[in-house]
């Protein structure tokens, strides 16, 4: 396995997000877990990092949190996400959508004749 | 809106909650012990999944740090915290604190005060449009530089300028308001049809006058004041249109003024009426009585408008030579018309009390320094235990903030009080001059002023310590009883401060003294007559009542009969105008059988009557005085002053000489009957003008001062003259009921000299303080650091008056370097003041000699303690210090 990828700027919280999204709530550990799963074990995550992004998120309103159970009966806090942040998810999405469309063609060797 | 709200949760983060504390921990240690759960799971050993677990997490001290910075603000939340600690510290010391505070309070108080009269004084636009194009004009002669206009002249000079775009002119008057409850005299102007337009001003109800509606037939109108429309018309709406009798004549109000109109020159005008040039003075050119206002065409300058009118005043000049020799022309601008007298006394005070901040920063500063001296080993403590360089500068700057904070507050406030106060000392009389000082208040430009100079110092202070502490050696900071180089630098740096310190208070007291000095010469000044026991009142008769001289003269001798006969009145008499009032209400004469070339002699003219001259205890040098029986009846006489007899009759005797005026008409020939010593009827410090005293018999006034000696307390017999007066007839009004004494010590004069001496004095006396206090502090200073030296000197067998001797010889030299120094400086500036001087010189040696004196008096005294510490000092413990 070559070297890992840094999480770059700003990609975190869409991250956060689409992984509650399909995940339904969940607690920290497992949302840092299931990034690094997501991106095929590619991405090097400092779970630490992860804290605060998610109470940034919670206090500009995209997730809300609770105090409940894990699986192995482990008292953790579990996000979920509000409205806001189904619509911030939207919105996010297809920015990066955009934003790597047009990297893509800068890339693509046929971009230029297009 | 996201963002505004995440800022919002953290603010609000910033209130201390354990809970969000313990969940902190709950969640992160609780994730980890997942992560550990997991790891067990996948086989590694306890050990080893909580290593991992951890190693993943990236610690679990710094992710609680990253937590708490984003639930909070880190910024303020060191800030608070900072403020906490600088707060504590203060109260930790609370000498320091208060002097320190006390000091910026103090400075900040005297320059935000001062600074707001010079606001409301110099800087506060007039509120006329576009002010500053307008200019006062004036007919100048030698012995007055900017004397009223004729009306034949203002109408010449309106018609033959082409700098002005327009011209007006104004004049004073007072009236009689007969209304239901009675009457009162009040003051009004007299002004041409488009004053309000030159000024740019617009009646905030009714209209302006139309022009033209100045001419003689033009119908009675007014327009008044926005006080005056409070006081007498309850402020109704209905005011316009309404007719007032005023001195009996029915005038219509067609307008009422904006609240923040002020005319500084008339500024008790409430009655403001269209000119309607009268038949006493404004049919001939040679009355001047009118005071000109114009605004300057575009592009035209003062300089050049003021060449114009001299021009025409010199046109003029050729053409009526009878009327116009010698009448020249002046321009100033209307500000300096306004407020140009103020002025040098305003920027004057200002000077003290920005010596005074000075002073007081100092002050501070070398408090500050001491302090961070004391507090080395404090610093070099947080400097090991990992304080950075950024943090503790950051702890400075809390401190001082704090203290600033503190001081600022307590300034502004005293400075908001010192305002109503020094308001409220102005009298009255001398308010209506400066109606623009009712603007007085705490604008957006004295704030200004306030936020800098609290700003300025807070930089100031905040960097002070980093000049004595120990920022970069800690080592250094943390040896015992060491002596750093940076306590010497200081020794130095406050030694040169004192010096200033020591210097300014030096140059504060010589303005004081010299001001104290002229304000004892004005007050001794001769005024040729005795002005104690004297009662003074000023009586107004209607125009309409007592139109001709007879019915005036026979008002005057009614007036003194019926005060005479009072008890406790010893002598009475009148005049139109009251001795120490101001020079003017002149008559220019000639002199019957000499040659005469048209030369201007102009003479103060007074009507007295036939006692009057004994009542004041004027000296009569030749001749007699007036008697009742000059009456219109008799030969015209008159007698004049020492001075007009010593300039005009030198080595003769006037006695039996005869004046008449420029043309000798014969109803103007008067024979000299007496000759009394000058009485001084112009302002205490002004010279004396020669002056001529007609009987009130043969040239009664219709406003005339009453002047009754008493031989008791003077006030005691005013309330039983007004009643008296109303007694002979209720349509007279009275006013300005007061003492002769009270009417010298508040007349402007008097008054700008006492409050400039007490202004600068309480300057002064608080520089001297903050000097002594400055030289005590890098004393006992240099003494606390030169303690353990001390100690050797003594064990090896110094005497107690060595040590004295060490000590007063340094702070001899910091106090001889002050002196001197101020010396200099007093020489410079006090040549600055000499406007304000009064029969003193302003670098007279005795005051410069005494002041050195106190002065160096005080500083003996300030360093006697520091060295009589140094003196009693005990070998054994000063060498234990160490």
């Amino acid at each position: 396995m070559g070297k890992k990828a840094d999480v770059w700027q700003g990609t975190l919280a869409l991250m956060v997000l689409k992984t509650i999204e399909t995940m339904g709530p969940l607690h920290g550990y497992g949302i840092a877990r299931r990034i690094e799963q997501t991106s095929g074990n590619l991405l090097s995550l400092n779970y630490g990092t992860l804290y605060p992004a998610l109470l940034k998120l919670e206090q500009e309103g995209s997730i809300a949190s609770d105090w409940g159970v894990s699986d192995n009966n482990r008292r953790a806090k579990f996000y979920k996400l509000t409205r806001a942040g189904r619509k911030q998810l939207e919105k996010e999405a297809r920015d990066w959508e955009q934003t790597t469309a047009i990297v893509a063609r800068f890339l693509s060797p046929s971009g230029e004749e297009a | 809106m996201k963002r505004l709200r995440a800022w919002l949760v953290r603010l609000a983060g910033l209130l201390p909650n354990s809970r969000r504390e313990r969940d902190l921990i709950d969640e992160i240690e609780g994730n980890v012990q997942l992560h550990i759960d997991e790891n067990l799971r996948s086989g590694m050993s306890y050990l080893e999944a909580r290593r991992n677990a951890i190693l993943k997490l990236g610690g679990i001290e710094p992710t609680k740090e990253a937590y708490r910075d984003r639930s909070t603000i880190p910024f303020l939340e060191n800030l608070l915290q900072d403020t906490r600690f600088s707060i504590r510290q203060l109260r930790k010391n609370p000498g320091f604190t208060a002097t320190a505070v006390l000091m910026l309070a103090l400075g900040l108080c005297a320059n935000v005060t001062i600074f707001a009269f010079v606001d409301a004084a110099l800087i506060k636009p007039l509120p006329y449009r576009d002010p500053t194009r307008l200019i006062g004009v004036y007919e100048s002669i030698q012995l007055c530089p900017e004397c009223p206009l004729s009306y034949f002249d203002y109408l010449d000079w309106k018609k033959l300028n082409h700098v002005f775009s327009s011209f007006d002119v104004y004049t004073g008057t007072g009236y009689l308001l007969n209304n239901p409850a009675g009457t009162e005299p009040v003051h009004g102007a007299r002004v041409s049809g488009g004053f309000f337009r030159t000024l740019g001003v617009v009646p905030i109800l009714g209209r302006d006058f139309y022009s033209g509606e100045d001419q003689p037939r033009a119908p009675n109108t007014a327009i008044i004041t926005y006080t005056s429309w409070q006081k007498w018309f309850g402020g109704r709406r209905d005011v316009i249109g309404q007719t007032v009798r005023l001195s009996g004549v029915p005038h219509t109000i067609v307008g009422v003024l904006p609240r923040d109109f002020h005319f500084a020159p008339r500024g008790d005008a409430e009655f403001w009426a269209p000119l309607h040039p009268n038949a006493s003075c404004e049919n001939r050119r040679g009355c001047h009585n009118l005071l000109g206002v114009a605004r300057l065409k575009d592009g035209v300058s003062v300089q050049t408008s003021l060449a114009a009118v001299k021009l025409i005043a010199q046109q003029l000049e050729k053409q009526y030579p009878d009327s116009n020799r010698g009448q020249g022309a002046n321009v100033l601008p209307l500000s300096e018309v306004i407020a140009g007298k103020i002025r040098p006394i305003l920027l004057m005070l200002l000077g003290g009390a920005g010596l005074l901040l000075l002073i007081a920063c100092v002050n501070v500063v070398s408090l500050l320094l001491v302090r961070s001296e004391n507090r080395r080993r404090e610093i070099a403590v947080r400097r090991a235990l990992g304080a950075s360089t950024a943090r503790l500068m950051r702890q400075f700057v809390a401190e001082s903030l704090a203290l600033v904070a503190i001081g600022s507050g307590l300034g502004v406030a005293a400075a908001y009080w010192a305002m109503q106060l020094l308001i409220k000392l102005i009298p009255a009389d001398m308010m209506t001059g400066m109606p623009y000082l009712l603007g007085l208040g705490l604008n957006i430009r004295v704030l200004a002023l306030f936020a800098s100079i609290s700003l300025a110092s807070a930089l100031l202070f905040s960097i002070t310590p980093a000049f004595s502490s120990p920022l970069s050696d800690m080592r250094e900071g943390m040896a015992e009883g060491s002596r750093g180089s940076a306590g010497n630098t200081w020794r130095r740096v406050g030694s040169k401060l004192v010096v200033l310190e020591l210097a300014t208070a030096m140059v504060l007291l010589v303005g004081a003294a010299l001001l104290g000095e002229s304000f004892y010469h004005l007050l001794h000044v001769d005024l040729g007559f005795q002005p104690d026991h004297l009662a003074t009142i000023d009586i107004a008769a209607p125009e309409k009542a007592y139109a001709t001289d007879e019915k005036a003269a026979a008002l005057g001798r009614r007036v003194v009969t019926r005060a005479a006969s009072l008890p406790r009145v010893n002598s009475v008499g009148i005049a139109n105008i009251p001795p120490v009032s101001f020079n003017g209400n002149t008559d220019w004469i000639r002199f019957v059988g000499w040659p005469y070339h048209g030369e201007h002699n102009e003479v103060n003219t007074r009507e007295v009557s036939s006692n009057y001259f004994r009542t004041v205890r004027a000296k009569l040098l030749r001749g007699r005085y007036f008697a009742e029986s000059d009456d219109a009846s008799k030969p015209s006489v008159v007698i004049i002053s020492q001075a007009l007899a010593k300039k005009s009759f030198p080595g003769e005797d006037p006695i039996g000489r005869r004046i008449g005026d420029t043309e000798l008409s014969p109803k103007s020939i008067r024979q000299i009957v007496g000759i009394v010593d000058d009485i001084r009827e112009g302002p205490l410090d002004s010279d004396t003008w020669p002056s001529e005293y007609l009987p009130f018999n043969q040239g009664p006034d219709n406003y005339f001062t009453l002047l009754v000696r008493t031989s008791q307390a003077e006030r005691s017999v005013l309330p039983m003259l007004s009643a008296a007066i109303h007694q002979i007839d209720p349509s007279l009004g009275t006013l300005n009921e007061s003492t002769m004494r009270e009417r010298i010590s508040e007349s402007p004069t008097a008054y700008v000299h006492r409050s400039s001496a007490w202004l600068v004095g309480a300057f002064a006396g608080l520089a001297l303080l903050l000097g002594v206090v400055g030289l005590y502090g890098v004393t006992a200073y240099s003494v606390s650091r030169r303690t353990h030296e001390i100690g050797v000197r003594m064990a090896l067998g110094a005497e107690r008056s060595t040590v004295y001797r060490l000590i007063l010889k340094e702070a001899g030299w910091l106090t001889a370097a002050g002196i001197v120094a101020g010396v200099v400086c007093s020489l410079t500036t006090a040549s600055l003041l000499a406007k304000l001087l009064f029969g003193v010189s302003s670098s007279d040696t005795a005051t410069l000699g005494a002041v050195a004196a106190i002065l160096a008096a005080s500083a003996l005294l300030a360093s006697y303690f520091p060295a009589r510490r140094a003196a009693s000092v005990n070998p054994v413990d000063a060498l234990r210090i160490e």
